[in-house]
């Protein structure tokens, strides 16, 4: 990680690249300081601009005054307003473009794309398709007689195709035999209207057989697509299985039919529904995860049940200490592992809630294990545990320590869980890196290992100037006097 | 109120305005007193079309925002929903309209205003709750272009990336499409259409089919656009994922802009005046509009962050000297004309308060370590180094837990300038991240993968490298202050999209065909026939004016890159730019991100 560091830095020192970075850093923020100060030096001269006629009224939450969003809040509290001013400034301001020819003003969107037929809509699809059952407040005089006409009339899959995707009434009944129901669908795809497209399936799927359905879409896979896509919207997802199944695309049923898992709140039923996903034809890859999801659930079940009767009864010192802010179920793999590194850390192997169990059964790397035991374990200032996390013993019984991580990272960890500077600096020390163990002692003020360091170095300059950083009088001063006066040692400078 | 869309080349104020027109059409056709229900999402795009004042002149007492339950007590004729197609909603009306209460009198007549186009599923959906009956009209606003700026505009269609390229559903590049003969028929047939991509080749052969099928639409307006370019997003895939360096660009990144707005914390806007100091400071997010009607804003939005600072600090010495220059108004005459120029310097003075705190909340951000430390990983992935093995920096953020979206901007990242990342490394990530951020999320890499953002590399050719060299995306020399590149956006990477559309302009796409060939998609030409008469007759030094429409949405510093390009001195083109959506990295991986249940506590 070090060894990262150190290639990074030369890497921004040496090379080509540029980082994002001010300059001329202090300059750039002073400017922008000086520029703060000089506007909000003005303010003593101009009077409050809320009253500016000449700005855009805005409220404090920067909602222009007669802004939809605005208004909706607006009114419905009260009926009254008192936006009139606003009118005539919008008026003048939407009519300046005098410039511009005349003949555009007279367009719509709409009617740019409106056929002959000028009349307004009522009548959709989906009422001819069928009976109108349903009790209708509209009163019969509005639909226009006009409406009717067409239904009558023998529009070709073409035409058909063309007026609903005006938005016309078109009854889709007419179209009985296999093949002009193709005919009609291969219309809509041309299209590339979505809209008409899903209406023409709609259609399909009344009446058409489910086998015949998903033959014809096999070949046709923009519609294949959009039925797809329609079935997960309306939630068939029994049909939506079954057509995925037929079209063989096994994995993405396995992940459609997992999806399920996240709608079930049950934690039983959802821990049955996981394990019935497990031989579901997944990649291999994602297998194991699913299988993982399932023995994570399965094992969060037991802790949970286990611990919460255990805080209950009130007799665990640790549960008594630090109540449980949440229930563990359905948390993350390593927010498990933090939790067991902090209610568990000392349990035999043997137990589901202990760590080591949970990084044998999911094969957690060293890396994770560790970062997730130190931040468990620094939380609770439990430093011996912290030591014990990082020496090893060699075969002649001398111990070392070691940190996967690196021991830069070990120190922010600590020192994010308040670790006292006894602590602190014994991993300072330990980071290989000369000039990271400088920044990081002089941060946090280890003194000790800052000195030590200079020392080693030979730096009298710096270490000189390091002793107005330490207090008058300390033990910290003394020591560096003791070493600026050891003749023994051969200064570079 | 929308002087700022007909400042540019094109006057987008004629767009607006055949909006409103529409609006008002279908306004009246309700005749008597009315209340909106709004669908929420909507009241933003709306709010650049009209405002309240319109609606009110057409009889609109009441608004309400769409939920569940009971509609609350308005004394109206009309009740209308302003929704979007989606069947989510359907269920809210449905309960809206059953809850009603059928004993009132006189009874209120419901209608229904679908956005941008009417649904005959989401129909079918209320006839089978049994309520489509309710409605006496059913009709659909075609809001599918909306101007943003000058230079600006967008369909918001949230969705349009994931459908196009997860679920195959090509409805959004219809109402593109759509959007683009509504254009046309505003500002003349466009003579000449590029594109590059599937999704572009589909709107170009329906714009076509549209041209030939409603001969009305053949119109004798001299044409403004002389090119329409048709991207596809997934010709770029990179630079969406890459952090924007623009003023604007690190708005939205951080604060995110929703149609032309943002929300920002309070406490740098705190009224510092005298004898208030120490009054509780106000809570609520400052909202400020951020559009080129603010002529500070204009000025400073696509300049890379590095080089807003100088500009600021220059226009504060500016306006303070003009300030000043009250003691030197001697005369009445004097007096006078200093007073006249108060409300202009006043505004002045705001709007450079406002960006000089929004410059400081950013710069806060940018000068921490963990940003340089995301901006080095990206700066090293898009120049190619390292990007086949698995990276420190990405490990270390995934063992700290950072949020969700970085982890995995940063990782689709450099599977995009690795075409691929060997599998060994994809599985290493894939299960890190869901042993930390949890195992449903097998769901979002999945999609990731099917979108091509995050996939294993198949052939066993790192094609970037080429891309990267043959187009220059990666410029080791940038000036940040006097840009003389795209690259400055980036600091250092050139967009790959705003670059094809630069070699379009000059030399043409001839120069560059073996690269187009390793992107996906096709590239065509298609030319659409004037009539005599309306052949452009170019003025010497007269610039093109081209329209790119990017398919799946684009970011803010794309959209300064052209910016650049058409203030560019003998650049000789000038470039409006169209998007189904205004995307950032962030807001983008969000969308392709499976939906999941909140957790239970």
């Amino acid at each position: 990680m070090s060894r990262a560091r150190a290639d990074e830095e030369e890497y921004w020192h040496s090379s080509k690249f540029r980082a994002f970075t001010f300059d001329d850093e202090d300059d750039e923020l002073s400017q922008l300081k000086e520029s703060k100060r000089a506007v909000n030096s003005l303010r003593d001269i101009v009077d409050d601009d809320d009253d500016d006629d000449d700005l855009e009224r805005v409220s404090w939450s920067g909602e222009p005054v007669g802004s939809i969003s605005w208004s909706i809040k607006e009114t419905a509290s009260s009926s009254t307003s008192s936006l009139e001013g606003r009118d005539s400034s919008l008026q003048k301001g939407s009519s300046s473009y005098a410039a511009f020819p005349k003949q555009v003003s007279s367009y719509s969107l709409s009617s740019l794309f409106k056929g002959r037929n000028k009349l307004p809509s009522f009548q959709s699809f989906s009422d001819a398709l069928s009976d109108m059952g349903v009790k209708n407040y509209a009163p019969e005089l509005r639909r226009p007689k006009a409406e009717y006409k067409d239904y009558s009339s023998d529009w070709s899959p073409k035409d058909t195709v063309r007026r609903m995707q005006r938005g016309k009434v078109c009854s889709l009944e007419r179209f009985r035999s296999l093949q002009d129901k193709l005919v009609l669908l291969d219309e809509a795809v041309a299209g590339h209207d979505g809209n008409v497209i899903t209406a023409v399936l709609i259609f399909l799927k009344r009446t058409l057989k489910r086998e015949i359905l998903f033959r014809e879409l096999e070949v046709r896979q923009v519609a294949l697509c959009h039925l797809i896509h329609f079935l997960k919207e309306t939630g068939e997802q029994k049909l939506l299985l079954d057509l995925l199944r037929f079209l063989d695309r096994t994995e993405e049923v396995a992940l459609s039919q997992y999806r399920e898992h996240l709608n079930i709140q049950d934690v039983e039923k959802r821990r049955e529904f996981l394990k019935g996903c497990i031989g579901l034809p997944f990649s291999a890859e994602d297998t194991s995860h699913i299988q993982d999801h399932y023995t994570l659930l399965e094992r969060q079940i037991i802790i949970e049940a286990h611990d919460r009767h255990l805080e209950a009864a009130g007799q665990s010192e640790i549960f008594r200490k630090y109540p449980r802010k949440a229930s563990i179920l359905n948390m993350p793999l390593v927010t498990t592992l933090f939790y067991s590194c902090f209610y568990h850390y000392t349990e035999a192997e043997g137990t589901f809630s202990s760590p080591t169990n949970l990084k044998k059964t999911f094969k957690i790397p060293d890396k994770q294990y560790v970062l997730t035991a130190l931040a468990a374990r620094a939380k609770l200032r439990a430093w011996d545990d912290v030591d014990a996390l990082f020496t090893t013993k060699n075969w002649l019984g001398y111990t070392k320590k070691k940190a996967p991580i690196g021991f830069h990272r070990v120190v922010e960890i600590l020192q994010r869980n308040n670790a006292p500077v006894q602590v602190l600096q014994e991993y300072v020390r330990l980071v290989e890196d000369v000039e990271t163990r400088l920044n990081l002692a002089t941060k946090y003020k280890c003194h000790d290992v800052v000195i030590e360091t200079y020392r080693d170095l030979k730096d009298r300059i710096q270490l000189t100037a390091y002793k107005c950083k330490v207090e008058r009088g300390s033990a910290e001063e003394e020591k560096i006097n003791s070493i600026l006066n050891n003749v023994q040692i051969r200064w570079k400078n | 109120m929308a002087a700022h869309l007909s400042s540019g080349r094109v006057n987008l104020t004629a767009l607006r305005e055949a909006g409103r027109r529409e609006l008002r059409e279908f306004l009246d056709k309700c005749a008597g007193s009315k209340a909106i229900v709004w669908d929420e999402y909507l009241t933003g795009p709306f709010g650049l079309i009209a405002q309240y004042s319109l609606l009110k002149e057409h009889e609109v007492e009441k608004m309400f925002t769409l939920k569940p339950g009971r509609l609350p007590q308005a004394d109206v004729k009309n009740i209308i929903f302003f929704v979007r197609p989606k069947l989510e909603l359907m269920d809210i009306i449905t309960d809206n309209v059953l809850r009603e209460d059928r004993g009132r009198s006189p009874q209120r007549d419901f209608h229904i205003l679908f956005v941008p186009r009417r649904s005959l599923l989401c129909e079918q959906w209320l006839k089978e709750q049994g309520v489509l009956g309710s409605f006496i009209h059913r009709e659909q606003y075609s809001l599918d272009l909306i101007p943003f700026d000058g230079d600006l505009l967008s369909m918001e269609s949230e969705s349009a990336f994931k459908e196009c390229y997860l679920e195959s559903d090509q409805t959004s590049l219809y109402h593109a499409a759509k959007g683009l003969m509504t254009l046309q028929a505003l500002y003349g047939t466009i003579p000449q259409i590029f594109g590059k991509g599937e999704c572009a080749r589909h709107v170009a052969n329906m714009m076509i089919r549209m041209k030939r099928e409603f001969p009305g639409s053949q119109n004798s307006i001299f044409p403004v656009f002389d090119t329409l370019l048709l991207l596809d997003r997934n010709v770029d895939l990179l630079t969406p994922l890459a952090t924007q360096l623009t003023y604007e660009g690190l708005i939205d990144e951080i604060y995110g802009i929703q149609n032309t707005y943002v929300k920002l914390p309070p406490e740098k806007f705190a009224p510092k005046k005298q004898g208030e100091g120490g009054k509780d400071l106000p809570t609520e997010p400052k909202k400020l509009q951020l559009n080129s009607a603010e002529e500070l804003y204009a000025e400073i939005r696509d300049k890379n962050f590095n080089a807003v600072g100088s500009v600021l600090s220059k226009k504060a010495k500016i306006i303070s000297a003009a300030f000043e220059e009250r003691h030197h108004a001697k005369t009445v005459g004097e007096i006078k004309q200093f007073v006249s120029q108060l409300p202009h310097m006043q505004a002045a003075r705001s709007s450079l308060a406002n960006h000089t705190s929004i410059a400081e909340l950013i710069k806060d951000i940018t000068t921490s370590e963990d940003f340089f430390d995301n901006l080095t990983v990206e700066q090293e992935f898009m120049s190619g180094i390292d990007t086949d093995k698995v990276n420190n920096y990405i490990e270390d953020c995934i063992a700290q837990k950072h949020p969700l979206i970085k982890i995995l901007r940063l990782v689709c990242l450099q599977s995009v300038c690795n075409s691929g990342l060997k599998q060994k490394v994809l599985d290493h990530y894939k299960r890190e991240i869901l042993q930390t951020y949890g195992y449903e999320h097998i769901l979002t890499l999945n999609n990731l993968e099917k979108a091509g953002l995050l996939k294993p590399q198949t052939s066993g050719r790192n094609n970037y490298p080429t891309i990267r060299k043959t187009l220059r995306l990666w410029m080791d020399d940038v000036n940040e202050q006097n840009p003389n590149d795209i690259s400055y956006v980036y600091s250092g990477y050139a967009p790959l999209s705003v670059r094809l559309a630069q070699l379009l302009a000059r030399p043409g796409w001839r120069s560059i065909e073996e690269v187009l060939k390793m992107l996906p998609g096709p590239h065509f030409e298609e030319r659409q026939q004037l009539p005599t008469g309306l052949q452009k007759k170019r003025q010497h030094g007269e610039n093109r004016v081209t329209l790119v429409f990017f398919l799946g949405g684009v970011t803010y510093a794309e959209i300064a890159a052209l910016r650049f390009l058409s203030q560019m001195e003998d650049g000789g083109t000038e470039y409006v730019i169209a998007t189904t959506k205004l995307i950032n990295g962030t807001s983008w991986i969000k969308s392709l991100m499976e939906k999941l249940e909140p957790a239970p506590f």
